[in-house]
C-alpha cells in the first residue's frame, strides 16, 4: 500500500495530465455524436450571452448590406399582394379569399421564426452559428434553418435562449439538393477548403448541367422546404471513378456578412416522424 | 500590480484578442487561423508549479473551446504544453526553474536564443497536437504539414507582435 502511495506521489504531475488528456479527449470524440452535453447546454447560455454583445456592436458595420438584403426580400415580398397584380382581363378576376384557401384545403406545412445571429465563423473545418432564439420560444433541433437569400444550415442543440446550428459549412454537414431547373439529385457538403464554395456531388452524368445553373433544396426533404437556394454552379468537373459529376457552387448566402435567420418549422414534422417510426417497425 | 492580479487582467485581455478580433477577421488562406491564446501558458511566472500549471492550462483551453464549440480540442493541445513547459525550461536554463522567482519568460530573462526556442518549440507543439487532432478526423498529410507549418508561422508573427505590445518588464533585474 505504501508503495502504491509512494508512485502516486513519485507520478502524480503525470497522472494528472494523462487524466485531463482523457477528459479533454473524451469530450472532443464524444462532441460530435451527443451535442446535448450539458457542457453544451451550460457554455452555449454563457457565450451566447457575450457574443450577445460583441454582436451588437459588430452588426453595425454591416448595417447597410443588411438593410439592402432586408429590402430586396421585403420587395419579393410585396410583389406577391394581391394588390399587386393586375388582371388581364375582365372576365378574370383574381379573389383573394380565405374560402377560396380552404376550399382547396391547401394549409400551411411551414411556419417561419425570425431570429439573430449572434455568432458565427467560417474559417474553422467545423462552424456553427448560434441563434438568439432557443426551447423557451419554441425552437428543437432538426430545424432548418434559411437566411435572406438561402439556405445557411440545420439546428443541432437548444439551450433556454439560444440555438446552435451547424452551418452548410460544416464537414458533416450533408443536404439533399437539386438542380432548379428540374432533375439532378444529388448531395451536397463541404471541402473545407474555401468558405465561399460547396461542393455538389453524386449528380448522374447524363444531366446537362451549366455554368450558373441554380442549386436548391430537394422536395424529397421532410426538414428543408423545398426550392430554398443553396448555391449557384461555379466549376464543372467530371468524377472519373463513377458516373457523376463533382460540382463547385457559390454559395448564395454570403456566410462572411449573414446576421439574419430565419428558423423554419415543419408542421407536419411529428406526423411524418411518427409514420417513419412505424414503418421502421414493422 | 499583484502577480495574480496582473495574469488575471492578462488572461481576459488575450481572451478577448483571441475570440472577438482574431477569429473574426476574414481569413488569410483557406487554413490559417490566426491563434496565439496559448501565451498565456507561455508567459506565465517561472515559479508555479506542474500541477497548477496543468490545470490553469485545461482551463485556459476550456474557454477557447466554449467559443470555438469544439469541447476538449484547445484544451488538450494546451494541457500537453503545460506539461512539457516545465521541462523545456530546465534544458534550455542553467539554473533550477523555480529559483526564478516571480519572474516570467522573457528575452531579457532568458536570453534571446533561448526565448525563441522555447517559443518556436512549444507553438510548434502546441500546433502540431491541434492540428493531428483535427487530422484524424479529415484530411491528408499533406494538408496537415502544410496547415502546421503556415499556422505556426502566423502564431510566432503574431507572438513577437504581442511580446513589443504588452512590454513586460523584468522588474527583479
Amino acid at each position: 500500500m505504501r508503495n502504491v502511495f509512494l508512485f502516486l506521489k513519485r507520478y502524480s504531475v503525470l497522472i494528472i495530465f494523462l487524466v485531463l488528456q482523457g477528459l479533454a479527449l473524451s469530450m472532443l470524440f464524444s462532441y460530435n455524436r451527443f451535442h446535448q452535453t450539458t457542457y453544451g447546454i451550460f457554455s452555449n447560455e454563457v457565450a451566447g450571452s457575450l457574443n450577445k454583445r460583441v454582436n451588437k456592436v459588430e452588426s453595425f458595420f454591416t448595417l447597410s448590406e443588411q438593410n439592402q438584403a432586408l429590402r430586396k426580400q421585403n420587395a419579393a415580398l410585396l410583389s406577391y399582394l394581391p394588390s399587386g397584380s393586375v388582371s388581364p382581363d375582365t372576365s378574370f378576376l383574381v379573389v383573394s379569399d380565405t374560402i377560396a384557401v380552404d376550399s382547396l384545403k391547401s394549409y400551411r406545412q411551414y411556419q417561419y421564426f425570425d431570429a439573430k445571429i449572434i455568432s458565427n465563423s467560417v474559417f474553422l473545418q467545423q462552424n456553427y452559428i448560434v441563434l438568439h432564439r432557443g426551447s423557451v420560444q419554441g425552437i428543437v433541433s432538426n430545424m432548418a434553418v434559411v437566411g435572406t437569400d438561402g439556405l445557411i444550415g440545420t439546428v443541432i442543440s437548444v439551450s433556454e435562449n439560444m440555438a446552435i446550428v451547424m452551418s452548410l459549412l460544416h464537414r458533416q454537414s450533408k443536404v439533399i439538393a437539386v438542380l432548379k431547373k428540374g432533375s439532378g439529385l444529388g448531395e451536397v457538403t463541404w471541402d473545407g477548403k474555401d468558405p465561399r464554395f460547396l461542393v455538389l456531388s453524386k449528380v448522374p452524368k447524363t444531366i446537362v448541367v451549366k455554368k450558373g445553373d441554380t442549386v436548391v433544396s430537394s422536395p424529397y426533404s421532410d426538414k428543408f422546404p423545398p426550392g430554398i437556394p443553396i448555391g449557384y454552379v461555379e466549376k464543372i468537373d467530371q468524377d472519373q471513378e463513377t458516373n457523376t459529376y463533382k460540382l463547385k457552387i457559390r454559395t448564395a448566402v454570403d456566410f462572411y456578412a449573414v446576421q439574419h435567420a430565419y428558423i423554419v418549422k415543419n408542421l407536419l414534422q411529428e406526423e411524418i416522424d411518427q409514420l417513419k417510426s412505424t414503418a421502421i417497425k414493422e | 500590480m499583484s502577480l495574480l492580479f496582473k495574469n488575471i487582467i492578462r488572461f481576459l485581455l488575450i481572451m478577448f484578442i483571441q475570440i472577438f478580433m482574431l477569429n473574426k477577421i476574414p481569413p488569410l488562406h483557406q487554413f490559417i487561423v490566426p491563434s496565439f491564446y496559448f501565451v498565456f501558458i507561455l508567459w506565465l511566472p517561472f515559479k508555479i508549479g506542474r500541477t497548477a500549471l496543468l490545470f490553469i492550462g485545461f482551463a485556459t483551453g476550456m474557454v477557447v473551446d466554449m467559443f470555438f464549440k469544439t469541447p476538449g480540442l484547445h484544451a488538450a493541445a494546451c494541457v500537453l504544453i503545460a506539461f512539457a513547459r516545465p521541462s523545456l525550461i530546465n534544458l534550455l536554463l542553467p539554473k533550477e526553474a523555480t529559483d526564478w522567482g516571480n519572474e516570467e519568460p522573457t528575452k531579457k530573462t532568458m536570453g534571446s536564443l533561448p526565448y525563441t526556442t522555447y517559443l518556436i518549440i512549444l507553438t510548434l507543439l502546441h500546433h502540431f497536437y491541434l492540428i493531428l487532432l483535427e487530422w484524424m478526423q479529415f484530411g491528408s498529410f499533406l494538408y496537415f504539414i502544410s496547415k502546421l507549418v503556415a499556422t505556426s508561422l502566423v502564431s510566432l508573427l503574431l507572438i513577437l507582435i504581442a511580446d513589443l505590445f504588452f512590454n513586460r518588464k523584468s522588474r527583479l533585474r
